[in-house]
């Protein structure tokens, strides 16, 4: 038996197939790592305990439940277009070209990983608000951002840009400029190394990227709430429902946060996988 | 299809100039970090040099140098396939569409694109190979389909780099074999550390040292009269004048 003190699987010892020996992880790691899970799946188990199970249909398919959750489906999609749109060629400028003061932007545009949501919503409201800096130039347009369902894909896109960005950024610096080096020496101009080369290579983390973007979309509250307001059908998406409902029909609340931890899970589950894992 | 190179890079002690002849294959020898692979990648244009001037069939390359209006071709454009020591095929595509990639790349359809990939690949005898993955190629199988992919593209100037060092003991000789076939009457520039693939693919051997060339002949000639060290080294024990 090689090492099965580090294997940390001592009933498995015996029966274990032949083949590679994992070197596990010491077990006071895997204890400490135990409390971890716990300290996440607890409160989810937690919540499930206190839903009102006799009611829960109705709870959830009441007409604002329903409208809330189609409207944070559809504007979470559509926000995680808009960040493969614009974070694709972010990542690509961040990772594959050199230009001045590229760590200060790099810093700027991670800005919203660390900065609270409802930050996020007074810069967009100040930006794109009536009085804002584009704002003006929207409304001689005749088109009016703040308190729409544009403004909610745009505060969704404001807070899970980071994620794609970073996402699709280290999968490009981890596989190396070389597929695309020998691309160009073939005779393939950079806007074909790009789509028969380089995207096609950072797909797992395009796909990751996009999950993860989806997912942040999908709960984003504080930038929403500030940005676009709660307005039944319009703006008022499946969290801000869920804040709404805790005031009046806490049941309901807790019922619909379920719905939203079970998109969560389905999304992350059938779609993320970390690098390494296939 | 002469190339002619010259090039000056102050950081790394690089200043070499030296031509290759139409339809020659020349063979840069030299120890590592003597500069090989750097004259690879500079007439590839995957590096910059400070100064110096490269030109293929009549085509400038570059033309880099204070008092004179910097030239630049970018790597697509030069028509100088790279082989390096890894075959490097795109893990997303087929044998076939990795062949196919270069004629594709210079606007051919998709339809003969393939046709000119499934020639190249039974010329380097891997035909059978066509629409397999590349990751379940053996390291010799993928070093041949790169071979016929760099071949493919159809280039002026064929850059190998150490396109052996990297296989098994045992699929070199037919890599090297299926080389000798492929690069008579073409233009190429193979950087080794095998006098045998010197004596076997090249008709001139260029040796470089701390990014200097310190020797320059026909292969025979300069292995027959080592005048360096490196050379003499690298030649212990062949006795060429039998075959001189």
């Amino acid at each position: 038996m090689a090492l099965p003190e580090l294997t940390g699987r001592s009933t498995a010892r015996g029966s274990a197939p032949a083949g590679p020996v994992t070197l596990g992880v010491p077990r006071w790691i895997l204890a400490i790592a135990a409390v971890g899970a716990l300290f996440i799946v607890l409160p989810i188990v937690g919540m499930t305990g206190r839903v009102d199970w006799a009611h829960f249909g109705s709870l959830v398919t009441s007409p604002s439940a329903v409208t809330a959750l189609l409207l944070s489906l559809r504007t979470a999609a559509a926000s995680t277009v808009l960040c493969l749109l614009l974070g694709v060629p972010m990542a690509l400028a961040l990772a594959r070209s050199r230009f001045p003061g590229q760590r200060l932007v790099r810093a700027v545009v991670l800005l919203p990983l660390v900065l609270p949501p409802v930050v996020g919503g007074i810069a967009l409201l100040s930006t794109f608000g009536r009085r804002g800096l584009l704002g003006q130039t929207f409304e001689l347009l005749g088109v009016q951002i703040a308190f729409s369902t544009t403004a909610v894909i745009l505060a969704q896109t404001f807070v899970a840009l980071p994620f794609l960005v970073l996402s699709v950024e280290a999968t490009l610096r981890a596989s190396g400029a070389r597929y695309e080096a020998v691309a160009a020496t073939l005779g393939a101009t950079p806007s074909v190394v790009f789509w028969r080369v380089t995207l096609p290579l950072v797909l797992p983390g395009l796909v990751s990227g996009a999950v993860l973007a989806f997912a942040r979309a999908l709960g984003e509250f504080g930038a929403t709430l500030t940005f676009a307001g709660s307005l039944e059908g319009v703006t008022r998406t499946l969290p801000l429902e869920i804040y709404l409902q805790r005031e009046t029909d806490p049941d309901a609340a807790v019922a619909l946060a379920l719905v939203l931890v079970a998109v969560a899970v389905v999304v992350m589950v059938t779609a993320h996988r970390p690098r390494g894992l296939s | 299809m002469t190339f002619e190179l010259s090039a000056v890079i102050a950081r790394r002690g690089l200043d070499v100039s030296f031509t290759v002849a139409q339809g020659e294959t020349v063979a840069l020898l030299g120890s590592n970090g003597a500069g090989k692979s750097t004259v690879v990648e500079i007439s590839a244009g995957l590096l910059r040099p400070d100064a110096g001037r490269a030109a293929l069939a009549g085509r400038v390359l570059y033309d880099l140098g204070e008092g004179r209006p910097a030239a630049w071709l970018p790597p697509h454009a030069r028509g100088t396939a790279l082989l390096a020591q890894e075959p490097l095929l795109f893990p997303h595509l087929s044998v076939r569409d990795n062949v196919a990639f270069g004629p594709r790349s210079a606007g051919a359809s998709r339809a003969r694109s393939r046709e000119i990939a499934d020639d190249w690949l039974a010329s380097a005898e891997v035909a059978d190979l066509a629409d397999r993955r590349p990751t379940s190629l053996s390291g010799g199988q993928a070093q041949r389909v790169a071979v016929a992919r760099a071949l493919a593209a159809d280039p002026r100037l064929l850059l190998l780099d150490e396109p052996m060092t990297a296989l098994d003991v045992a699929a070199v000789p037919a890599q090297r074999r299926l080389l000798h076939r492929v690069l008579a009457g073409r233009t190429v520039i193979l950087v080794t550390h095998d006098p045998l693939d010197a004596l076997a693919l090249a008709s001139r051997v260029i040796v470089l040292e701390r990014g200097r060339i310190v020797e320059e002949g026909p292969t025979r000639t300069v292995f027959a009269h080592p005048q360096t060290a490196f050379t003499r080294a690298l030649t212990f024990g062949l006795d060429l004048s039998a075959g001189a």
